[in-house]
């Protein structure tokens, strides 16, 4: 299985990982989901079991399917980059793309989907516009790597990085109205939502939006 | 378990008196097949294995191939030969007969006890031969239907095959959804391929061309069409296999000699395995089964019965999928496997899917395939704690 494309941070009662429970959060009870990109199933398990969510996933790795099937989740093996397009309109109430657009080869292609195949998508993605990368590459000249981004820059599966800022505009582009917004920091906590846009963009350690399509 | 009958050299021998069980179906009781013919008398071998709980809720079908047969995981009467799926159904295996009821019958057509070509016809009290109807793949699960009927079981916990018994598998779960409660169909398609159909009639061709086939009436006639057999399952086996595969296995490399003999002779292992192969086939199967089997699958196309849409045809199923291919199958190609899983996603049922990488062709779902093993055992253990099976 490729390793996740972020260290998780987790909830020390539950062990869940924080950013999934934030996403779960958004997700109204007893709705139907498609998880893209879904690993070992965690998120869909956090889904069904508190949400009581009808879920399904796609996940590139036969490890990470494996696991979901073992779970009893009904999870296909397949890639975000090909397999959107096969997906009819509306069928599924929300869209999740936990921590997986920065690996995805057009990323724009695959919002565009997102929006088209769930009524409502959720988006996380590690924010490349976080002080300690912006440290890194301003004052050491180096690619970042950090306890979020572990990994080298040859050999991370991370392809398109975006900070907040470029997500907002991106979901401008491609037509997607912003209902909910956060921005975590290292330690998973939401930042406050009083503060203006350049900080979320500075602090946040990763961006968790609630989209639907205009 | 039944003790069996000592093995034959007369593959006909199995044909209407099998070394498994039986059930037989009278006058009154016809099998209503695609072709519009109402076959009666007729009966349908089967053996099973573990013990069905007391809600009958445990009992699992599985589905044999082409030229498969009942004896999934016991040693088969006629060849000696261990059953042909025990890698994943036995004791503990991903089909556990300690835990599920597992029943696999013979299907419609074929020569190991169900009624097929070689069956005896009470209006002629010869064998059929081409008078019997043409069969379906939904003509074999309908038998198969009328079999879990008269052993009581309401609903299947699982249908499981692959190649021809995935095809099963997902004909069980459009004509009888509501029994069906979790599916397992592996290196399989919900239409066979044109070039597939053109794979079955070179084989078809090779029999009928065995003058020895006399226009099917050869167990009338005394004769054998065994060498158009033969050649028919040569052919078939290359299909079953990678490239490779082959490679790995045989290459170009000389059976007993150093240097090709200039002739004819099978100097290469290839040929020599494919030889032995094709011999080994006709001791166990009926020439006519085999032109009625592979034109089962040849008609068989799911999307077809539904007006074009293949998910129409799972619409509204609550039966819960689990499809499985391997990457180097070409006869079944992925691309097959995936089509089922986007009708099935697009008719909202729930489905579980996963490419096994391997370099061992078509047959992969026969062998030794861990990560096929470890799918197909999440799947299962999954599906049987929401049904609550212990």
């Amino acid at each position: 299985m490729n390793l996740p494309a972020t260290l998780p941070l987790t909830d020390s009662e539950t062990g869940h990982r924080l950013d999934f429970l934030m996403v779960a959060d958004m997700v109204e009870p007893g709705s139907r989901v498609l998880d893209i990109g879904c690993g070992d199933g965690s998120l869909l398990a956090i889904l069904r079991d508190r949400r009581q969510v009808d879920g399904r996933g796609i996940e590139i790795s036969r490890e990470g399917v494996n696991a979901c099937l073992a779970k009893g989740l009904p999870v296909i093996q397949g890639d975000a980059d090909t397999d959107l397009a096969d997906y009819p309109d509306d069928a599924f109430d929300y869209v999740i793309l936990s921590q997986t657009i920065q690996a995805t080869r057009q990323p724009k292609v695959v919002l565009e989907h997102l929006l088209r195949i769930g009524r409502r998508a959720i988006v996380s993605f590690p924010n490349f516009g976080h002080w300690r990368v912006r440290f890194d590459l301003g004052f050491r000249g180096r690619m970042p790597m950090t306890e979020n981004l572990p990994y080298s820059w040859y050999d991370t599966p991370n392809i398109h990085f975006c900070t907040i800022r470029d997500f907002v505009e991106l979901c401008r582009e491609v037509g997607a109205q912003m209902e909910k917004a956060v921005a975590l920091n290292a330690g998973g906590q939401p930042i406050r939502v009083t503060l203006p846009w350049w900080v979320w963009n500075l602090l946040g350690d990763q961006g968790v939006f609630l989209l639907k399509r205009r | 378990m039944m003790s069996f009958a000592p093995l034959s050299s007369e593959p006909r021998s199995q044909v209407d008196d099998p070394s498994s069980l039986v059930m037989r179906f009278g006058a009154d009781e016809p099998l209503m097949m695609d072709s519009g013919v109402a076959l009666s008398p007729w009966q349908i071998a089967y053996q099973t294995y573990g013990t069905l709980n007391a809600d009958k809720s445990n009992a699992v079908l599985i589905c044999h191939a082409l030229t498969g047969d009942q004896h999934v995981a016991n040693d088969n009467p006629v060849t000696g030969k261990p059953g042909w799926w025990l890698t994943m159904v036995g004791p503990g295996k991903p089909v556990d007969t300690d835990r599920f009821f597992v029943i696999c019958a013979n299907v419609i057509g074929g020569c190991m006890g169900t009624t097929g070509p070689a069956s005896i016809n009470p209006a002629t009290g010869e064998p059929y031969a081409l008078d019997f109807p043409v069969v379906t793949i939904r003509d074999m699960v309908r038998a198969q239907a009328a079999l879990i009927d008269k052993l009581g079981i309401e609903s299947l916990f699982c249908v499981v095959g692959g190649s021809m018994g995935g095809m099963q598998v997902l004909q069980w779960a459009v004509s009888y959804s509501n029994r069906v409660f979790s599916a397992l169909p592996i290196a399989t398609a919900a239409r066979h391929s044109a070039q597939n159909i053109a794979f079955h009639e070179v084989g078809r061709q090779a029999v009928m061309a065995d003058p020895e086939w006399r226009s099917g009436r050869y167990l009338v006639e005394g004769t054998r069409p065994s060498k158009g057999l033969a050649v028919a399952r040569m052919g078939a086996h290359i299909t079953y296999l990678s490239e490779m595969a082959l490679h790995r296995k045989f290459g170009r490399n000389f059976q007993d000699r150093s240097a090709p003999t200039f002739s004819f002779d099978a100097d290469f292992q290839i040929e020599s395995y494919l030889r032995y192969q094709g011999i080994a086939f006709v001791e166990r199967f009926d020439a006519n089964s085999y032109l009625y089997v592979t034109r089962a699958m040849d008609y068989f196309d799911i999307a077809a019965e539904h007006g074009g849409s293949l998910a129409k045809a799972f619409k509204g199923s609550a039966t819960r999928f689990c499809v499985i291919s391997f990457t180097s199958d070409w006869l079944f190609p992925t691309s097959d496997s995936r089509a089922i899983v986007h009708a099935l996603n697009a008719a909202a049922a729930s489905v579980g899917f996963v490419e096994v990488e391997s370099d061992k062709g078509h047959d992969a779902f026969l062998l030794e395939e861990p990560e096929m093993f470890a799918a197909a055992r999440g799947f299962i253990d999954a599906a049987a704690r929401v049904r609550g099976i212990a």
